[in-house]
């Protein structure tokens, strides 16, 4: 690891939804330009906990929560920050691809222009399209709609559409599961290029997935974080025994 | 152990009752549509139809007579416009407001209350707008006529408002909600979202409820009549009598008018008129209704 200091970090993070529970104090570490794995069953709070992190869960009425979390050292629930500012630094891919009905130019600036960044509109468009690995697939219909493209090429447009807005962290939300094999293969590679300009998380139920892309595994069960470690030891040597279970297909 | 035989003749039988009434409304259509044609056809040939369509008078009931319809179309727009003018922005923001913004136990007793509107009786409407609306405007404006265009627009907007915001709170339900928040992973504000995505998405839909509602108000009667008067005009003076196609029809039959007469079958051309522009915008704004952009119906 270069950096010590983490960019993301929650503490002591309980979440509920409603009398209902569904996070328990966790305490959790993302590193700069690393590619962070969090996996465990459906229902084990993490999709909850990677929503926290760009407070994508304010819309969720009857959600509350305790603890802290903490980017580059500073309180995100903190009443004087924007969660708005907070969202453009801290941009998220969602489970099924949700393009604007726009074209898939417009989709691009779409970020930008809203938030008044300064850009130069076509050179932003080529740039984030080739980072997300979709330009040559699209460069001679840019004007067409970004909903006629396949659910694979919508994905990298979504992802391309958060790098345009240049964020320091990507969140992504089980970012493949919509999507066949071989877009999903795309996606995989295209994550691991991201590594070196983004921070990037990754919730993900596809343990090979997991095993394949990320540098470091949280692995979440019951709404606790039972387990961190590099991905390598964790999948071969987990030290505790739910996450070996968990690994070797005991559940879940 | 079932009967086969009665379960057979049960089934049969529910499947004939279906098919009468069936029969009993498509007949009903056909012989409205019949008579409005049938009379029509008479009035039309002692009546040219370009006379009709085209002339700029309207005096059936007077001598000489004249039977250009255009002063009662546009007493007729005007009501379209005005309502329209004042429901659309207003049913928009009512279902930004409930479908976006109000808490879900606000929008519980909110989303009634505006669809009691939609429930009054038109008359009474009519009776709102003379004994409130009208008082109202001549406060404003002193020269107001006791009926006048501007007041029946207020109501018959008033009227078709919880239509429009109704339809237009589907459209936005309509979108999925992975749309707003990929706007706001990108640093949208609420506002942005609605307007950039949200109104831009759904633009089909409100431009299905905005024909819907024209239809409606085309098509309104009773408010129009007790509100704007029986004075055809083809200039409209807001503040003054107009005369709407509907409230036309509404004199004829209500007077003495002999059955058979050409003052009489003047209705039915006036009514099949009218059948005609509100078929045409039901048609289609059903249509347009039924259109979702592709990959937004998931």
């Amino acid at each position: 690891m270069t950096s010590n200091q983490p960019i993301i970090e929650t503490q002591n993070l309980s979440i509920w939804y409603g009398e209902k529970k569904a996070v328990n104090s966790v305490s959790m570490k993302l590193f700069k330009n690393r590619v962070s794995a969090i996996i465990g069953p459906s229902g084990c709070g993490k999709s909850t906990v990677l929503r926290m992190l760009n407070r994508m869960n304010d819309f969720i009425e009857v959600l509350r929560h305790e603890g802290k979390i903490l980017i580059n050292g500073q309180d995100i629930y903190n009443k004087k920050l924007d969660p708005v500012d907070l969202r453009r630094k801290v941009g998220m891919v969602f489970q099924r691809p949700n393009p604007f009905p726009k074209s898939i130019y417009k989709n691009i600036i779409w970020g930008p222009k809203v938030n008044g960044l300064k850009y130069e509109p076509d050179f932003l468009v080529e740039d984030s399209l080739k980072k997300a690995a979709l330009w040559d697939e699209v460069k001679d219909r840019l004007h067409s709609s970004a909903l006629a493209l396949s659910g694979g090429q919508q994905q990298r447009l979504c992802i391309a559409r958060t790098i345009a807005m240049n964020p320091e962290v990507i969140l992504m939300d089980e970012p493949c599961s919509a999507l066949d094999p071989r877009a999903t293969s795309k996606i995989e590679e295209l994550i691991t290029t991201l590594r070196d300009e983004y921070t990037i998380a990754i919730v993900t139920h596809n343990m090979q997935q997991a095993s394949r892309i990320s540098d470091v595994t949280h692995f979440f069960y019951e709404g606790e974080l039972i387990e961190t470690g590099l991905t390598e030891s964790l999948f071969t040597k987990p030290t505790e025994k739910r996450t070996e279970d968990y690994i070797t297909g005991r559940f879940g | 152990m079932k009967n086969d035989s009665t379960s057979k003749f049960i089934d049969r039988s529910f499947e004939c009752i279906l098919l009468i009434c069936v029969a009993v409304s498509v007949l009903t259509s056909a012989s409205v549509i019949a008579l409005l044609g049938k009379e029509s056809i008479s009035f039309f040939t002692e009546v040219s139809l370009s006379d009709f369509l085209f002339g700029t008078r309207w005096e059936p009931l007077l001598e000489p007579k004249r039977f250009g319809v255009l002063p009662l179309v546009a007493g007729t727009l005007f009501i379209v416009f005005g309502s329209v003018l004042i429901a659309l922005p207003a049913g928009l923001l009512v279902a930004v407001y409930l479908s976006e913004y109000s808490p879900k136990r606000l929008r519980e007793v909110l989303k009634p209350i505006i669809e009691v509107l939609a429930g009054v009786p038109t008359v009474v409407y009519g009776f709102f707008a003379l004994s409130f609306v009208t008082p109202t405007l001549k406060a404003v404006f002193p020269t107001t006529e006791i009926f006048n265009a501007l007041s029946g627009a207020v109501v018959v907007g008033i009227m078709i408002l919880p239509m429009i915001s109704s339809l237009c709170d589907d459209a936005f339900k309509a979108i999925p909600n992975s749309l707003r928040e990929g706007g706001y992973a990108v640093g949208a504000t609420k506002y942005e979202m609605v307007t950039r995505i949200l109104i831009p998405a759904s633009g089909v839909r409100i431009g299905a409820a905005l024909i819907l509602a024209v239809s409606r108000a085309i098509g309104e009667t009773m408010a129009v009549t007790l509100a704007a008067g029986a004075t055809p005009k083809l200039f409209v003076n807001p503040l003054e009598s107009i005369q709407t196609m509907t409230a036309y029809i509404v004199q004829v039959s209500l007077g003495d008018t002999p059955a058979g007469g050409i003052e009489y079958q003047t209705c039915f051309a006036v009514g099949t008129l009218l059948f005609l522009m509100t078929l045409t915008l039901n048609i289609f704004g059903a249509k347009l209704m039924k259109r979702m952009p592709v990959g937004l119906s998931s």
